[in-house]
C-alpha cells in the first residue's frame, strides 16, 4: 500500500511541475511577445498619456517574470484578472460560462465512454471478422472527419430538412427537460462521434494485446467460453490501458467543445476563449487556456492513477 | 506496386483518393475555369450541375473554381508542418535516446508539459498574440504536433537503443552519433512514416478548424476551411458551396487514414490530437 | 483394452487458406490410460502443435484440417466450440510452458486454481478449495493453506509452475498435456517440480502427454516416446527402446548431443590476456564503502590466458551476464582492477580507447536482436573492418568475404539482410563480427542457448576450431553445465554474485566439489530413467 501511495505523490508532483511549466509557457506567448496591450486597447489614436496611465493601471511595466508571479499567484487565490473587452473580473465571466461547458461535456462522456467500451470490446473479440471490419472503417473514418462537417450535417437534416431541431442550441430560463434535449442533442451528437470513435479503436487495441497474452489462451484451455476469458480474463488487465485511452479521448473533447460551442452558439468557456482570441482580450485567454489545460492533466492524472491501483504488482507492495 | 496490390479495398481507395488530392493540390489553380476571386454570376448559391459545375459562393464567386485553389494550402501547409513535426520529434528523441538518463529525463519532461496543452487551445494563444499568417499556422501546427511526434519516436528508438546489436555497437566504442544514425534511425523509419502520415492528418483537422473559426488563413487566400466558414449561411438552403468544401477535407483525411491502416495492417491508432 | 487415446492422420495446416503450409504431417498414436507419452523435437518440429491437438486447439492462424483425435469416446478435432469448451479443463487439462505467462496477473492464484471446476459445475467453491489444498500439498508446495491466497508475481518460478498442474489437475481430468512445462526453469529448481509431476500423474492414474526437447528430462517420465522433425513422425517407441536402441539417425543425433561425454580441455597456457581481480558491481549509488546500492557481483577475479577458454556457471540471478558486462565496460566496476594485455583497463566503456575496445569483442545470446536488422551482412562485419582497421572498398569486401568462409558461410550471404536467415547462420555472423576486430578475448554470453541442441553442437565445434586457428581467448558464459564441462580449459561457478569454485577442467571432470557445485551438477538430468527417482529431495 505504501508503495502505491508514494508513487501516487510522486505522480500529483509531476503534475504540478508540468503545470507549472505550462503556465510559464502560456503567459509568456500571450505576454512577453509583440504588440503593446495598452496600445491596443486604445488604438492608434490613443495620447501616449493615456498609454501610459493604462500601463501603470494594469502593471505592464512591471519586469516579466513579476508580472508572471503575480498572475501566477492571482490563479491560485482564484483571481484571473481583469478582461480587457469588457473590464469585468475574468473569474465572473468564466464562471457564468464553466457549468454550461461542463454539462456539454458531461453529457457526451457519459453517452459515448459506454457505447465505445461496447464497441471497442465486440470488435477485439470478433477481431478479423466482417463486425471487426466494418467497425474499422467506420471508426477509422469518423476520426478524419471534421467536426464542423459532422455538425454541418446535421443541421442540414434536422433542422433544415426535418425542422426537428433549432439549428443554435438556446436554453431558455424556464427550460425543462424537452428544452434540454433540444439544446443539446446536435452538439452531443457531433461530439460523441468523433470521440467514440476514437475510444473504441484504442479499447479494442487495449483488449486485443491482452488476448494475445498466454494467460487468455490457457483460460480457453480450461474450458472458458470466449465470452468468460474476453470479460474475467482480459479486460480487467486491460484497463489500465483503457482507463488512459478514456482519459485522452476526453482530453481531446476539450478541443472539441470550441468547434461545437461555436457552430452551435453554444454559450461556454469555449466559445468565451475564441471571443478572447478575436478581441486579443489576453487575460481572457490565459485564463480560459490554463483551465483547459488543467483539465487535461486532471484527466491525464486520473488514468495513471488508475493505472497503478489497477496494477496487481503495486496493489500488494511487490 | 506489390504493396498496394497486396492491399485490402479500402486501402486501395484511400491511395487513390491521396493521389487525386496532391494532383489537385499542385495543378489546381491551372485547371480552375475561372479565377478564384471573380465573381461570376449574380445569383449566389446556385446549386450543382448549373452553369458552374460546383454552384457558386455566397458573393457569386464559381466554388469549384475556389476549390481548387484553395487544395494547396490544405494539402500543402500540413504536409509540411508534419514533416517538420516528424522530422524534429524524431531527431529529439535520438538525441535522447543516446543522451544519458538525466538529459534524456529532462527532454521528456518538458515535451510532456508541451503536450498537455491541447493544440486548439495553444493555436488560440498563438494566434491572439501574433495574428495569423500562413508562417505562423505553419510554426503552430508543427510545433503543436512534435511532442507526440518525439514521443513516439522516443518509445522506438529507446526499445532498438536496448537492442543487443546497439550494445555491440556501443561496446565498439562507435560514437553517439553513429549509434543514433547508424544504428537506430533505420529500424524506426519505417513506424515514423506512419506517424507522418497520421500527423498530416490531425493538421489538416486543426488547420480547417482554425480557418472555419475565422482565424486560420486569411483572405484574400482561402483554404477548404475558410470556404466553409464564408458559406455558413448557405446552410439553410443547403447550398453546396458549404456542404462541398467540408466533405472535400473530410475525403482527403480518411483517405490517409485508410491508406496508413492497410499499409501497417491496422496496427492501433494514435490518439487523435496528440 | 482399447486405447485410451488415438490420433489417427492429423494434419495441421498453418496460414491463410489457400496459400497454407502443412505443419502437421498425418500423425498418428494411441495411449492406454495411465501411460505417459512424450513428444520430442526441436523448434519447428509441431511437438506443441499436435499436444494442442488433443485439446481440440490450434493457435492463431492454424486448424486441423484432417484425421481424428480420439480421448475416449469424444473426437476432440469434431466437436463444436461449445462442446469443446465443456470438455477442457475437465476431462482433458494443460500445463503451459511458461506459467509466468499463463497465469493472470490480476487476479488471486486460488480463484485460478478453482476456476475450471467452478465453471464446469463438478463441486461446489469450498469442495474446490479444499480440494486445491489437497494438491498444493500433493505438489510439495510451501504453506498450501495460505499460497492460493497470493497473486501469481508474488510466488517463485518453480512453483507457481507446480501451481498451474495442480490448477490442471483440480477436476481430475483423464488426459494432462505437459507443454515444456520445465524448460524455463533453472535445473536445480527442475528437478524437484519434475518429481511432484511424476507424482501426481502417478496418483490419479492420469494419461499424459508430455512435450519436451530434452530426452534427459523426456527420460525420467515417459513412458513412450514419439520423435519428430519438421511436422513428421520419425520414430515412436517405448522410452527403454529410443534410448537404447534407436533406429531412426535423427533420434540417435539427438541422443549424441546429450550423451555426457567424458572429455575436458587443457590446453597449454599463453600469456595472459585478461585479469580482473576483487571486482565488486551493481547498480544504484555509490555508498561510503565504495560498494554499489544495489551489489551484482561481489570480489570476483578471474585471469585467461591466451588460446584458452573459461567458462563461467551460473544459473538466473548468479550475475553471470553481469560480469560479462563489466569486462565489456558496459557496467563499469565500483571496485577491483582489471588489466588488458598486462596493461590497466579502466572500468568504463566512454574512458577506453579504441585499440582496448577493439581487443574485447561480445557475442551475445540472442542473434536476432544482436544483428541490426536494417543492415546487410556485409555491412555488418565490415563496420569493425573501417572502424578498427580503416578497411574500406575492394579490401573490406575480400576480408568480408574471408570472415564468412572462415565461420563456413556462403560469401554470397555478404548482399543479404539477415531478416530471412536461419538461428545458426545468425550466430555465426555473430561470431564472425566479433573475428572482424581481431580482438584478444571474445565475451560468449549463452551463444548456443536460442539454438536447437543439433544446430548448438555445430556452432561449438566453429568455435573450438576458431579458437585453435586464431589462437584468441575465450569467456564462455552458460547456464548448461555439460556444455561447459566438456569446452573450457577452466570453470568458475558463480551463485548470487560470487565465486563458489574456481577451478581447472582437469579438476572439474574429477572433482572435489563445493556443496552448490555438487547440486548444481546432480541436478543436470541423464538419460537414465531410474536418475530421477533415485534423486533425494531437496526440500
Amino acid at each position: 500500500m505504501k508503495v502505491i501511495f508514494q508513487l501516487i505523490i510522486k505522480r500529483i508532483g509531476l503534475s504540478i511541475i508540468t503545470l507549472l511549466i505550462v503556465s510559464a509557457v502560456v503567459f509568456f506567448i500571450a505576454n512577453l511577445l509583440p504588440g503593446d496591450a495598452a496600445q491596443e486597447m486604445l488604438g492608434q489614436s490613443a495620447t501616449p498619456e493615456a498609454v501610459a496611465e493604462l500601463r501603470e493601471a494594469y502593471g505592464l511595466n512591471d519586469p516579466p517574470l513579476l508580472r508572471y508571479a503575480k498572475w501566477l499567484g492571482g490563479l491560485v487565490s482564484g483571481d484571473a484578472g481583469t478582461s480587457l473587452a469588457n473590464a469585468r473580473p475574468v473569474s465572473e465571466l468564466i464562471s457564468a460560462r464553466l457549468s454550461q461547458s461542463l454539462m456539454l461535456a458531461g453529457f457526451t462522456a457519459v453517452l459515448a465512454v459506454p457505447f465505445a467500451m461496447v464497441l471497442g470490446i465486440v470488435a477485439a473479440m470478433y477481431s478479423g471478422s466482417r463486425i471487426d471490419k466494418a467497425m474499422n472503417i467506420f471508426t477509422l473514418s469518423m476520426v478524419a472527419v471534421p467536426e464542423f462537417l459532422l455538425a454541418t450535417i446535421f443541421v442540414l437534416v434536422f433542422a433544415v430538412e426535418l425542422n426537428w431541431l433549432p439549428s443554435l442550441s438556446y436554453i431558455p430560463a424556464d427550460a425543462g427537460v424537452n428544452d434540454y434535449f433540444r439544446a443539446f442533442a446536435m452538439p452531443v451528437a457531433t461530439l460523441c462521434i468523433v470521440l467514440s470513435a476514437q475510444m473504441a479503436r484504442m479499447t479494442r487495441a487495449a483488449v486485443l494485446e491482452q488476448l494475445s497474452q498466454p494467460y487468455v489462451e490457457m483460460a480457453l484451455l480450461k474450458g472458458s467460453p470466449l465470452s468468460r476469458a474476453v470479460l474475467r480474463h482480459a479486460l480487467p488487465n486491460a484497463v489500465g490501458p483503457i482507463v488512459n485511452a478514456v482519459a485522452l479521448s476526453l482530453s481531446y473533447l476539450l478541443g472539441g467543445v470550441v468547434i461545437v460551442e461555436v457552430i452551435f452558439n453554444y454559450p461556454g468557456v469555449a466559445s468565451l476563449m475564441v471571443d478572447a482570441v478575436t478581441n486579443r482580450d489576453m487575460p481572457l485567454l490565459q485564463a480560459c487556456a490554463m483551465l483547459f489545460c488543467t483539465g487535461y492533466l486532471i484527466l491525464v492524472l486520473i488514468a495513471d492513477i488508475s493505472a497503478i491501483v489497477a496494477n496487481p504488482k503495486l496493489r500488494t507492495g511487490g | 506496386m506489390k504493396v498496394i496490390k497486396s492491399m485490402p479495398l479500402s486501402g486501395k481507395l484511400g491511395a487513390l483518393l491521396v493521389v487525386f488530392w496532391v494532383f489537385i493540390a499542385i495543378f489546381g489553380p491551372w485547371l480552375a475555369p475561372h479565377s478564384a476571386s471573380e465573381i461570376v454570376a449574380y445569383d449566389v448559391f446556385e446549386p450543382i450541375g448549373g452553369d458552374y459545375v460546383l454552384g457558386t459562393d455566397y458573393i457569386g464567386r464559381d466554388v469549384f473554381s475556389r476549390l481548387l485553389d484553395g487544395t494547396r494550402f490544405t494539402i500543402f501547409i500540413p504536409l509540411l508542418a508534419a514533416a517538420l513535426a516528424c522530422s524534429a520529434g524524431t531527431l529529439i528523441a535520438l538525441f535522447s535516446a543516446v543522451s544519458g538518463p538525466r538529459t534524456d529525463e529532462v527532454i521528456a519532461r518538458f515535451m510532456d508539459a508541451l503536450i498537455s496543452i491541447p493544440s486548439k487551445i495553444f493555436s488560440l494563444v498563438m494566434i491572439a498574440a501574433f495574428g495569423s499568417s500562413v508562417p505562423l499556422l505553419l510554426t503552430i501546427t508543427a510545433v503543436s504536433y512534435m511532442p507526440g511526434s518525439f514521443r513516439i519516436a522516443r518509445a522506438l528508438a529507446v526499445n532498438v537503443a536496448n537492442m543487443d546489436f546497439v550494445t555491440v555497437a556501443r561496446t565498439r566504442g562507435e560514437s553517439r552519433l553513429y549509434l543514433a544514425v547508424k544504428e537506430i534511425l533505420p529500424n524506426i523509419l519505417h513506424p515514423m512514416l506512419a506517424d507522418f502520415g497520421l500527423r498530416f492528418v490531425f493538421v489538416v483537422l486543426l488547420l480547417s478548424s482554425l480557418s472555419f473559426l475565422g482565424l486560420g488563413v486569411q483572405p484574400p487566400e482561402a483554404d477548404l476551411g475558410s470556404l466553409v466558414r464564408e458559406n455558413i449561411s448557405g446552410l439553410a438552403e443547403g447550398a453546396p458551396a458549404v456542404i462541398i468544401p467540408a466533405i472535400a477535407i473530410a475525403t482527403i483525411t480518411i483517405a490517409v487514414n485508410l491508406l496508413i491502416d492497410s499499409l501497417r495492417g491496422g496496427a492501433t491508432y494514435a490518439a487523435r490530437g496528440k | 483394452m482399447t486405447a485410451h487415446v488415438n490420433v489417427d492422420k492429423l494434419r495441421v495446416e498453418a496460414g491463410p487458406v489457400g496459400q497454407a503450409t502443412t505443419i502437421v504431417h498425418d500423425v498418428s498414436f494411441s495411449l492406454q490410460r495411465g501411460e505417459v507419452l512424450a513428444l520430442i523435437g526441436e523448434s519447428g518440429s509441431g511437438k506443441t502443435t499436435i499436444a494442442l491437438s488433443l485439446l481440440g486447439y490450434a493457435r492463431p492462424g492454424c486448424r486441423i484440417t484432417g484425421g481424428a483425435v480420439n480421448v475416449g469416446d469424444d473426437n476432440m478435432a469434431a466437436m463444436s466450440a461449445a462442446q469443446l469448451a465443456g470438455v477442457r479443463g475437465r476431462k482433458v487439462a494443460y500445463v503451459a510452458q511458461s506459467a509466468a505467462a499463463a497465469f493472470n496477473p490480476s487476479r488471486r492464484i486460488m480463484d485460478q486454481v478453482v476456476e475450471s471446476a467452478l465453471m464446469h459445475g463438478v463441486m461446489s467453491r469450498s469442495q474446490a478449495e479444499a480440494k486445491a489444498i489437497d494438491l498444493f500439498k500433493q505438489l510439495s508446495l510451501p504453506s498450501p493453506q495460505t499460497i492460493g491466497r497470493r497473486y501469481p508475481h508474488e510466488v517463485s518460478g518453480g512453483q507457481l509452475q507446480r501451481l498451474m498442474a495442480a490448477m490442471a489437475l483440480i477436476c481430475e481430468p483423464e488426459l494432462i498435456i505437459f507443454d515444456e512445462p520445465t524448460t524455463a526453469l533453472d535445473v536445480t529448481t527442475q528437478v524437484d517440480v519434475l518429481k511432484a509431476f511424476k507424482a501426481v500423474v502417478k496418483a490419479y492414474n492420469t494419461t499424459a502427454v508430455y512435450v519436451s526437447h530434452d530426452l534427459a528430462v523426456v527420460a525420467q517420465i515417459a513412458d513412450q516416446i514419439l520423435v519428430l522433425q519438421s511436422g513428421k513422425m520419425m520414430e515412436k517407441n517405448t522410452t527403454d527402446i529410443i534410448l537404447n536402441d534407436a533406429e531412426h539417425a535423427y533420434t540417435r543425433q539427438l541422443l549424441s548431443a546429450v550423451q555426457d561425454s567424458d572429455t575436458f580441455q587443457d590446453n597449454v597456457p599463453g600469456e595472459v590476456v585478461i585479469d580482473v581481480a576483487n571486482i565488486e558491481a551493481g547498480y544504484g549509488k555509490i555508498t561510503k564503502e565504495g560498494k554499489p546500492g544495489i551489489p551484482i557481483l561481489s570480489d570476483i577475479s578471474m585471469r585467461v590466458r591466451r588460446g584458452q577458454t573459461v567458462g563461467i556457471i551460473g544459473e538466473s540471478g548468479s550475475g553471470k551476464s553481469t560480469f560479462a558486462r563489466v569486462i565489456a565496460g558496459l557496467l563499469p566496476a565500483a571496485t577491483g582492477t582489471m588489466l588488458l594485455n598486462n596493461k590497466e583497463l579502466p572500468p568504463a566503456i566512454v574512458n577506453r580507447s579504441k585499440a582496448e575496445c577493439q581487443h574485447i569483442q561480445m557475442v551475445f545470446q540472442n542473434a536476432d536482436t544482436a544483428l541490426n536488422p536494417a543492415h546487410k551482412v556485409g555491412d555488418i562485419l565490415g563496420r569493425p573492418l573501417t572502424f578498427f582497421h580503416g578497411l574500406t572498398g575492394t579490401a573490406r569486401k575480400q576480408r568480408v568475404a574471408e570472415l564468412l568462409e572462415l565461420v563456413k558461410l556462403p560469401a554470397d550471404l555478404a548482399d543479404r539482410k539477415c531478416g530471412a536467415l536461419s538461428g545458426g547462420q545468425k550466430q555465426r555472423i555473430n561470431l564472425a563480427r566479433a573475428l572482424a576486430a581481431e580482438p584478444s578475448v571474445i565475451l560468449c554470453d549463452e551463444v548456443t542457448s536460442a539454438l536447437d541442441t543439433v544446430v548448438a553442437a555445430a556452432i561449438l565445434e566453429l568455435l573450438g576450431e576458431l579458437q585453435s586457428k586464431l589462437n584468441i581467448a575465450i569467456v564462455f558464459i552458460s547456464h548448461d553445465i555439460s556444455t561447459v564441462k566438456s569446452l573450457c580449459d577452466e570453470i568458475m561457478v558463480l551463485y548470487k554474485g560470487k565465486t563458489v569454485q574456481y577451478t581447472s577442467g582437469k579438476q572439474f571432470a574429477r572433482g572435489p566439489y563445493e556443496p552448490y557445485t555438487e547440486l548444481l551438477l546432480s541436478s543436470v538430468p541423464t538419460l537414465d530413467p531410474t536418475w530421477l527417482d533415485s534423486r533425494q529431495s531437496r526440500a
